[in-house]
């Protein structure tokens, strides 16, 4: 299993390193549409062929990576944030404090996610640079996504705040901000840490499905959601190598779900 | 000389037999409907689905031939249109019956013409036939029927094509048909069934009644994947207006089966926000209305590029409003822009626009920079708009892609404004101009660039209101074509709708049908229905 590991960590890290690289990795511009062979097969010019307006799929595939990649961790991170903030103080304060802020949870959980996110985008302004468009799609995603976490590190520091090591801290005088410092967020990092990797595979999933839907980054920029949106309808037996961003999705969020078991058994 | 007798011998038993299976026909057509008819009644129809099931059932008094775009006699075995264009006779066939059994006469027409005109039942067929307030009049003679109307109504005849005679006398009312086929049966949401009308009228030449066919099943299928599938299962007999995606992968497993009829009625087309008042700043509202930025944005754009990459050669580029498919409408005329990028160039600094390093600026120095809005989920639409976007880019002009969701789309165009150019696809159902007066004329509805004006806000939108006005009040057909090819050649000089490409029609047709000649107007390969086969019949009877 520590091998397996291993493993998954190197992959992740080979991606996401040829992904930081891909401006000198990618043998042409992701948006250059090579018009004169669209869909064309592997060569050696295009090392995984053209789509369908003839851009270099490798290119695209390795700037893809980048945005996704990326972007699916500070996403995660800024998801997980807003998790322990609110369902670590609610935790912690308990009473009141923690039912209110379940409830809200709850209601967050229970809103229809896709049409809110549609009504989102719609109202975004529509000259946004593609760069920007990619930094609105996951900033979303991790401003949406926090509720799952947020109940779990709630009761999380719930259960803490019951602890006797957290009763004898209030007996000999630590309260307030100190307490939470000194004392309850260190023993949550470990909860921290598995809900920030779980969220990377959720969102570079989310970002997937948006971008099947076609709301998520918008053209010409590439990112894992939009080139599975090529898949929709082809022939894998006819033209395999089309298949890459789904095998390079299936890898990471595979090594993702590997490293993080090390991550839940510690937490 | 025996090998000679021999084959001239299976020529003609093969012969005979044919001849013998087409007499007796039979069998059953199966297809699908993309959703439930909204409705049976043919006065109300509206959608695609309910539409079918009128063309497949209604008998009407006259017909247009989708092949030869020309007016046939159906139930009225004559007609006449008055020369003022308020009034048309028909001279109705005797002997005909309803699929009951309930004879067809002159009251039967006189009665579909008051339901259809009811302003209770807001019939949208009705509504073509409302060219001014007042009544409709219907005169009725032993065999013939006079209509006349408050004011003329340009292209009368041709409206008749979607009236069905309903009938007056049958306690079925409206399921009562003199169309090829009837409706036998029905299971909201799974299929419709519809047999053959023992009392069709028509025979063909050799004498034999018609329609060969004994029933046509119509599944209810909103899904196309499905549908495609079970085309290649051999399920179901015919895809109508089919994807290129779609007929790619039909056509890549089986060429036969996959047939294109060249360009159908459906273009796409890209428009800029004229609006005055639009939310978006005034300097790219002064872009916008200015022709020499519209036209050096239509030159810039390679549609050649686009009909081959996008729709895989399924199409043709687009210059105008009107498709060849719509033979008498469409102005051979009108000259094409060429993709000339250079010649773009050139448009753009008539107007004071200059490069500025890789970027396009206008006499303030404002980079131009603007965003095409579309559906989210057409691919076809976002592949265009990309590559519109690369081909702008070469002439200093950035371009945003933004796909949203249709209602947001629609909100933002039709009433906030709150955009600055769109892409979307339109379909004339209707070959008429007069179809499209809500399009063009400066005061309507759908003049998208900039609608609901209150007087046309230049000079070549009030020609164009003139011209259409002029073209919908003409008698003579001839005069009305020539109002409406100028109507075009202001469009193509102005553009204010940028056309981009006209599809092809396409479908799939299983080889076990006889008779189908897929052509561009709808419905595409089974508009002569009373007169297919199905191979399986044929080779029963052998």
């Amino acid at each position: 299993m520590k091998d397996a590991r291993r493993i998954a960590m190197v992959l992740v890290g080979v991606f996401a390193v040829s992904a930081l690289f891909a401006g000198f990795l990618a043998p042409a511009d992701y948006a250059k549409q090579f018009r004169e062979t669209p869909n064309a097969a592997p060569s050696r010019a295009h090392l995984l062929g053209t789509d369908e307006l003839g851009r270099d799929r490798f290119s695209r595939v390795l700037y893809g990576t980048r945005v996704s990649l990326l972007l699916a961790p500070a996403a995660a991170l800024l998801s997980t944030l807003l998790a322990a903030f609110v369902g670590g103080l609610a935790g912690y304060l308990g009473g009141w404090w923690q039912k209110l802020a379940m409830a809200g949870t709850d209601l967050f959980m229970s809103l229809p996610w896709l049409f809110l996110l549609l009504m989102v985008r719609a109202m975004l302004p529509l000259n946004v640079a593609p760069l920007t468009s990619v930094m609105i799609t996951f900033l979303l995603l991790g401003v949406l996504g926090w509720a799952a976490s947020a109940r779990v590190l709630c009761a999380g520091a719930s259960a803490l705040r019951n602890s006797e090591f957290i009763l004898q801290a209030r007996a000999s005088g630590i309260h307030g901000l100190r307490l939470l410092a000194l004392h309850v967020l260190p023993n949550l990092k470990p909860v921290l840490y598995a809900q920030f990797w779980i969220s990377i595979p959720v969102f570079i999933l989310s970002e997937a499905n948006l971008g099947i839907l076609g709301l998520g980054v918008s053209e010409p920029l590439p990112s894992w959601g939009s080139l599975l949106r090529e898949l929709e309808g082809f022939n894998a037996f006819g033209e395999p190598w089309r298949l890459a961003p789904l095998v390079l999705l299936v890898i990471v969020v595979t090594s993702f779900q590997m490293i993080l078991s090390r991550e839940e058994a510690t937490a | 000389m025996t090998r000679k007798l021999a084959f001239m011998r299976r020529v003609v038993l093969f012969v005979l037999f044919s001849s013998l299976a087409f007499a007796q026909g039979g069998g059953e057509l199966r297809f699908c409907l993309r959703s439930e008819p909204k409705t049976f009644n043919p006065v109300l129809v509206e959608d695609d689905s309910a539409e079918t099931v009128r063309y497949l059932t209604g008998g009407v008094l006259i017909r247009f031939n989708r092949q030869t775009q020309r007016l046939e006699p159906e139930l009225a075995s004559t007609w006449k249109v008055s020369k003022d264009g308020r009034s048309i006779s028909f001279w109705i066939r005797k002997g005909v019956t309803f699929s009951d059994g309930t004879p067809f006469t002159a009251e039967d027409v006189a009665y579909t013409m008051k339901q259809l005109m009811d302003p209770a039942l807001h019939s949208p067929t009705g509504d073509a036939f409302r060219s001014s307030e007042g009544q409709v009049y219907t005169m009725v003679g032993l065999d013939s029927v006079t209509i006349t109307f408050p004011a003329p109504v340009a292209n009368m005849e041709r409206l008749f094509d979607t009236v069905p005679i309903m009938s007056s006398a049958s306690p079925q009312k409206f399921m009562a048909v003199l169309g090829p086929f009837y409706m036998a049966d029905h299971k909201a949401g799974s299929y419709i069934l519809l047999k053959r009308n023992p009392n069709y009228w028509k025979h063909d030449d050799q004498g034999r009644q018609m329609p060969y066919l004994d029933a046509i099943r119509l599944d209810i299928q909103p899904n196309r994947d499905i549908e495609a599938l079970r085309f290649r299962r051999g399920e179901i007999d015919l895809i109508n207006n089919l994807d290129t995606e779609y007929y790619d992968r039909i056509g890549n497993a089986s060429p036969g089966l996959v047939r294109d009829a060249g360009p159908s009625l459906e273009g796409e087309q890209m428009w800029f926000n004229q609006v005055p008042n639009a939310p978006i700043p005034d300097y790219k509202i002064a872009w916008f209305r200015s022709t020499y930025f519209r036209r050096a944005v239509s030159e810039a754009i390679n549609r050649e590029d686009l009909s081959r990459i996008v729709f895989g050669s399924h199409a043709r580029p687009s210059y105008g409003p009107v498709s060849p498919a719509n033979r008498f409408w469409f102005n051979s005329k009108l000259v094409q822009p060429v993709f000339d990028q250079p010649a773009a160039m050139q448009l753009l600094q008539k107007d004071g626009f200059r490069m500025n390093g890789a970027s396009l600026v206008d006499r303030q120095g404002h980079p131009v920079e603007f965003s095409i809005v579309t559906n989210a989920g057409n691919k076809y639409r976002e592949r265009m708009a990309t590559m519109i976007q690369q081909d702008l880019g070469k002439i200093g002009i950035k371009v945003n892609v933004v796909t949203l969701d249709f209602p947001s789309l629609i909100e933002r165009i039709t009433e906030k404004f709150n955009y600055e150019a769109c892409m979307l696809g339109l379909t004339n159902v209707d070959l008429d101009p007069n179809a499209q007066m809500t399009v063009w004329l400066s005061s309507g509805e759908a003049h998208q660039w900039n609608p609901r004006q209150k007087k046309p806000e230049t000079s070549w939108e009030a020609e164009i209101d003139k011209l259409m006005r002029s073209q919908a009040t003409a008698a003579d057909i001839n005069k009305r074509k020539e109002y409406f090819d100028k109507v075009q050649q202001i469009v193509a000089e102005q553009q204010p709708f940028i056309y981009l490409v006209d599809k092809n029609a396409l479908s799939a047709v299983s080889p076990n049908i006889f008779g189908v000649v897929p052509v561009p107007l709808r419905p595409q390969t089974y508009w002569n229905v009373d007169r297919l086969t199905l191979r399986a019949e044929v080779a029963k009877v052998q």
